[in-house]
């Protein structure tokens, strides 16, 4: 071993080093400046009036309340109807269904459901909810399109908190002739619970952010009142900044950011609350 | 024959009491298409203690597995021939698994205590039977770590995490737990193999006193423990094609004082394994 020999490889070492260490300073700066500046732009919109009060002058001034509570509604309809159907197929698929083709065709087409782009669930949810259901532009049809895409999200991390509970707990109840149903509910699901909600907790975030399914199946504009039943329409935040952003001339620039701000604090606090409780749960063990 | 006539020998030195608990005829298991055990058949006597022994992978978990059937877990497991439960054939398709797994309890390799209190734990079984009242459960709980040898070291923390005993009373509570739900058998699959020697002795010591009222199966590769508990061993090793057989099985004595195999022998004085 020589010592130049030596030296060549300590530089690559530090040329690999600095590479690496740059890839990872690029893709983490963008989003710390897309927070930083929207928080600088939109950060002096946000008052009480704003949060509390109803749009007037088609969003130039007033408040964004409508855009807040729909928003909040659509991620409990989202929650309501995607999470038990979700838990439920990702127990079915871990502990119930036969390792066989038709198993096989399933998962790969939840795989490839989240790949499907969401304007196509848009055009699903007016024609399947809003349409042939005739619910209308409505809060339940928007939410059941959203409900429709974060599925996918729902089974798979339901499913990967399943796979995640030790193989001897089932093990050790099947073994004292416990029934498969009863290891699964009093073994198997309270230790996957706490995945099962990050899974649950992340995907109402990811349909809080989300656009193009609620554009053609039930958000409105403007509405001077708050949705009173599931087949109202709707403010919800992500279309509300795409028309201020888009459709409003003469818009108060820091009044859109002030609307991406709101939206990101939503988005990212319930980011925020999935990382907590799974790093709750990992101190545990 | 021979191993019949051996055994029941064994078998009245045992006490009159003593019958054929489990029987094991022609056994074939497969995975898949690969066999893992070929032409096994051994009676094994209640009330009494019998070892598995054999090399490493030449399927002596599996053969224990066979007799809760455990095996059906793993896809394409296959048994083939006559397995019986006091007379009573367990892979007949109208036998009820989980009943059969409540009398023919299990304890793992590895401690794998459920990540809930020490209470908890040895009830688990009781409530999923039915036990609901509280006063029931407590005394069952109580029973079972006093048979397990564990009640005087948690008495004072059954209410705390059973992940928070060591890994030899996370043993014995796993033994606790399966004695809760008042099984005839239990199978051991290198119950010590994952603890130091003092909590092994206390487990070799708890099977001795178990071995009075239960029928026990234990599989080791540890040829002095097998030697220390048990009163019967069945040798099991691999032929060529990777599938086990029994080599031979008879009273702990003279398996290991007078093998009648020659590759008996050369596997008890370590000659390969």
């Amino acid at each position: 071993m020589t010592t130049a020999g030596f030296d060549s490889r300590r530089i690559s070492q530090r040329i690999a080093f600095t590479f690496l260490g740059l890839a990872t300073a690029i893709a983490v700066l963008p989003v710390l400046f897309i927070i930083v500046y929207t928080i600088i732009r939109g950060g002096g919109a946000i008052t009480w009036e704003f949060l509390t009060q109803f749009p007037s002058q088609a969003g130039r001034a007033g408040g964004i309340l409508p855009a807040i509570v729909g928003t909040f509604y659509l991620m409990l309809g989202t929650l309501l109807f995607a999470q038990p159907i979700g838990a439920l197929a990702g127990i079915y698929l871990t502990e119930y269904a036969p390792d066989n083709w038709l198993t096989r065709l399933i998962n790969l087409a939840i795989a490839n459901l989240a790949g499907v782009p969401s304007i196509v669930f848009g055009l699903f949810g007016l024609s399947v909810f809003v349409l042939a259901f005739d619910f209308g532009l409505s809060l339940l049809a928007a939410s059941l399109t959203l409900a429709a895409q974060a599925l996918a999200m729902v089974i798979t991390t339901s499913r990967e908190a399943i796979l995640a509970v030790p193989r001897e707990y089932r093990e050790g109840s099947l073994a004292i002739g416990v029934t498969k149903w009863q290891t699964v509910r009093h073994v198997v699901l309270p230790q996957a619970l706490p995945g099962i909600i990050t899974g649950a907790v992340l995907a109402i975030s990811r349909a809080a952010g989300e656009t193009a399914p609620i554009l053609v199946t039930g958000a409105a504009f403007l509405l001077p009142r708050l949705p009173q039943s599931p087949f109202d329409q709707f403010m919800a935040l992500p279309y509300h900044l795409y028309t201020v952003a888009a459709h409003v001339p003469n818009m108060p620039k820091e009044t859109v950011w002030g609307v991406a701000f709101v939206l990101l604090v939503v988005v990212l606090s319930f980011d925020v609350l999935a990382a907590a409780i799974r790093i709750k749960t990992r101190k545990r063990h | 024959m021979s191993i019949e006539l051996d055994m029941l020998d064994t078998a009245q030195k045992l006490g009159e009491e003593c019958v054929i608990k489990l029987r094991a005829e022609r056994v074939n298991l497969y995975y898949g298409s690969f066999q893992a055990l070929r032409n096994i058949t051994l009676d094994i006597p209640s009330c009494a203690i019998t070892a598995i022994i054999g090399p490493s992978g030449c399927g002596k978990s599996s053969l224990l597995r066979v007799f809760n059937r455990m095996n059906d877990l793993i896809p394409g497991a296959r048994v083939e021939g006559n397995v019986e439960l006091d007379g009573l054939p367990i892979y007949n398709t109208k036998i009820d698994v989980f009943a059969l797994r409540k009398r023919v309890g299990m304890v793992f390799q590895k401690p794998n205590p459920f990540p809930m209190s020490v209470f908890e734990n040895v009830a688990f079984g009781p409530r999923r039977h039915g036990v609901k009242s509280r006063a029931e459960l407590e005394e069952i709980v109580e029973k079972s770590l006093r048979q397990a040898a564990l009640w005087e070291e948690v008495k004072d923390k059954l209410g705390q995490s059973a992940l928070a005993l060591s890994g030899g009373q996370q043993q014995r509570l796993c033994i606790a737990r399966v004695l809760a739900v008042e099984p005839e058998v239990i199978l051991m699959d290198e119950p010590c193999s994952a603890l130091d020697p003092l909590a092994t002795l206390k487990i070799e010591d708890l099977m001795r006193s178990l071995s009075k009222e239960y029928t026990i199966v234990i599989v080791t590769h540890n040829m002095q423990q097998a030697a220390r508990v048990s009163d019967m061993v069945a040798f099991i090793m691999m032929e060529p094609d990777r599938a086990g057989v029994l080599v031979e099985y008879g009273p702990t004595a003279q398996i290991f004082t007078n093998p009648k195999d020659k590759r008996t022998e050369d596997y008890i004085t370590g000659r390969f394994g």
